[in-house]
């Protein structure tokens, strides 16, 4: 008896060892893979430069003009999505406490919007724009992956806020908080590591993804200064890097998905570094 | 000002005559029901609550006890499913039917749970939070608030060189005594406590119950415990209740020698 239970014990301690090294492995096949297609056409000028003239057939230039497109387009739908998403969040777990079934409906709701293929969100953004009179632009941009991410937002953070123990809500209440002062004060504090994570997901799903700027945010080579110019992102640029003939073009698409890499990589260690900070200083 | 002066000023002090006046309850429930669905958890409750003494909520687990204590700060409002029908007043206000905001009702009494849940911010905002959601704003006067409820529930010694840690910092027992004294901040005219010792050790136990013995001659406690030795030290009334029914109560020494029901008759042999 007491045998089998130390075989059953091993048995699974095995699987979920798999399990986890594999998956390890494979993450870092992936991340040795791009950086090592890469690696030779890594360079200085990838990241300062624009595309120059014949970039696109192995002249000079990089992919800057993506660089600072992506960036401008994630951290706008990112801030656009913080600043709607955290307080419907705050309202779904404080206002709504009654309304089990509508706070169901919503979540369900949300889910399903956060299952919806980006390539829909494309669309849509694309009729919204053609609508509102306006072009491919930074801004269309911006909305749309503000549209695609904000159930992403949404929903990560109230993951975390509904995990909140009712106790601590009721303690805010019996002090005299009213829900608003207990949705800012108490729950957003106590759930902020759930704030910054979805900040991440957010973050990490507007950068990478290339559907919803197919048709919304354009092209371009040259670093958009306004709101209303097409912007480059990363993913359309390894897109179409990748569909070159030519074996050096596609050595810089591998060398664009390094540089996307490293970004989330920095971007997403920089939150870690900046929330522990917040909940230190915050103490004070 | 001086410093001294500072607890005399309106920040509405619980009445500090120690004689209370028996004639007059602080608490007094008329009918209270309370129903989820087809299910009666609270039947119709009757119940005065004198001033400035301990009265001790005994009663099996599920009788409705917490459910009562929920009632009386309107914590019932969190659940849509409970319909609460019935009076409570409290000095004289109805708080079921009542224009009085919520938060006002609710900062008259500190409530302490079965576990403590510190507010995730520092050992002193925790006890400045609710000073402050009154609408002081001088920085002595709520320093000077913060220590005096810390010395209150004996924590301040322990407290006093780490006050901008994280309250989760500390074990429990600190933690529960911090939350007693960030309820007591609030300047509350009761305290609900909901087994406020079932999760702390034996010595933390203690100072909060020597703190309530001290705390009575200021407040009105409401206790809910399991522990009979622990409601024949502090009870000045005991309460008992069975299936969301109060069934007897009275002073502890003749309800615990002479019990008339057969429900107490068991609890009281179970529990000893
Ligand atoms: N929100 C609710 N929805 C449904 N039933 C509830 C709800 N709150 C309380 N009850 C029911 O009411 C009854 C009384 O619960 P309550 O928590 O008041 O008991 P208690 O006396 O505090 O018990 P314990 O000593 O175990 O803490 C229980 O049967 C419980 O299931
Ligand atoms: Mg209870």
């Amino acid at each position: 008896m007491n045998r089998l239970k130390q075989i059953e014990e091993k048995i699974f301690r095995i699987i979920s060892g798999f399990a986890a090294y594999s998956l390890i492995a494979i993450l870092i096949y992936i991340i040795a893979i791009i950086f090592i297609k890469g690696f030779n056409a890594l360079s200085l000028d990838m990241i300062t430069k624009t595309p120059q003239g014949g970039y696109y057939y192995g002249g000079e230039g990089g992919v800057l003009n993506a660089i600072v497109g992506s960036l401008y387009i994630s951290i706008g739908a990112t801030v656009i999505a913080v600043i709607i998403g955290a307080p419907a969040a705050l309202y779904l777990n404080v206002h709504m406490i009654k309304l089990k079934r509508t706070q169901n409906t919503v979540r369900y709701l949300l889910d399903a919007l956060w299952g919806i293929p980006s390539i829909v969100y494309g669309s849509f953004g694309f009729t919204l724009m053609l609508f509102l009179g306006m072009n491919a632009s930074l801004l269309a941009g911006i909305i749309t992956v503000a549209l695609l991410v904000t159930p992403i937002m949404v929903r990560t953070f109230d993951e975390v806020l509904s995990t909140i123990p009712k106790g601590l809500h009721e303690a805010s209440l019996a002090l005299g908080s009213t829900r608003t002062e207990t949705a800012y004060k108490v729950l957003f504090k106590q759930g902020f590591s759930g704030f910054i994570t979805a900040i991440l997901l957010s973050f990490g799903r507007g950068i990478g993804d290339a559907a919803s700027v197919l048709f919304t945010a354009g092209y371009t080579d040259l670093i958009p200064v306004n709101l209303d110019e097409p912007a480059a992102t990363l993913p359309l640029a390894i897109f179409f890097q990748l569909g070159s003939p030519i074996p050096e073009v596609r050595e810089r698409a591998f060398a664009s998905a390094a540089i996307l890499t490293i970004i989330i990589l920095i971007i997403s260690l920089g939150a870690r570094f900046l929330a522990k900070k917040y909940s230190k200083s915050n103490l004070k | 000002m001086s410093v001294e002066n500072l607890d005399t000023i309106n920040w509405n002090m619980p009445e500090t005559d120690t004689i209370a006046s028996e004639s007059s309850p602080i608490v007094r429930i008329n009918e209270l029901n309370v129903h989820v669905k087809d299910h009666h958890i609270l039947k119709n409750i009757n119940l005065e609550i004198p001033k400035n003494q301990i009265t001790v909520l005994l009663g099996a687990s599920g009788c409705g006890k917490t459910t009562l204590l929920k009632c009386m700060n309107r914590l019932t409002d969190l659940y849509k499913e409970l319909k609460v029908t019935g009076n409570i007043f409290i000095e004289e206000d109805d708080i079921l039917n009542t224009s009085t905001n919520i938060p006002t009702i609710r900062q008259k009494m500190g409530l302490l749970s079965q576990r403590p849940y510190p507010l995730p911010v520092s050992i002193y905002k925790n006890v400045a939070y609710g000073i402050k959601l009154k609408g002081i704003r001088v920085k002595n006067l709520i320093d000077y608030s913060v220590e005096k409820n810390l010395k209150e529930v004996g924590l301040w010694d322990e407290v006093k060189n780490r006050l901008n840690s994280p309250a989760t910092s500390l074990s429990i027992g600190q933690q529960q005594r911090l939350c007693l004294a960030r309820g007591l901040a609030v300047k509350p005219r009761i305290i609900l406590a909901d087994e406020p010792t079932s999760a702390l050790d034996p010595i933390s136990s203690k100072i909060i119950e020597n703190q309530f013995k001290v705390l009575k001659k200021h407040y009105t406690i409401i206790l809910v415990t399991h522990v009979l030795r622990q409601a024949v030290r502090l009870a000045d009334n005991v309460v008992f209740m069975h299936d969301g029914r109060i069934i007897e109560q009275g002073k502890p020494d003749e309800l615990f020698k002479n019990p008339q029901t057969e429900e107490l008759k068991n609890y009281l042999v179970e529990g000893n």
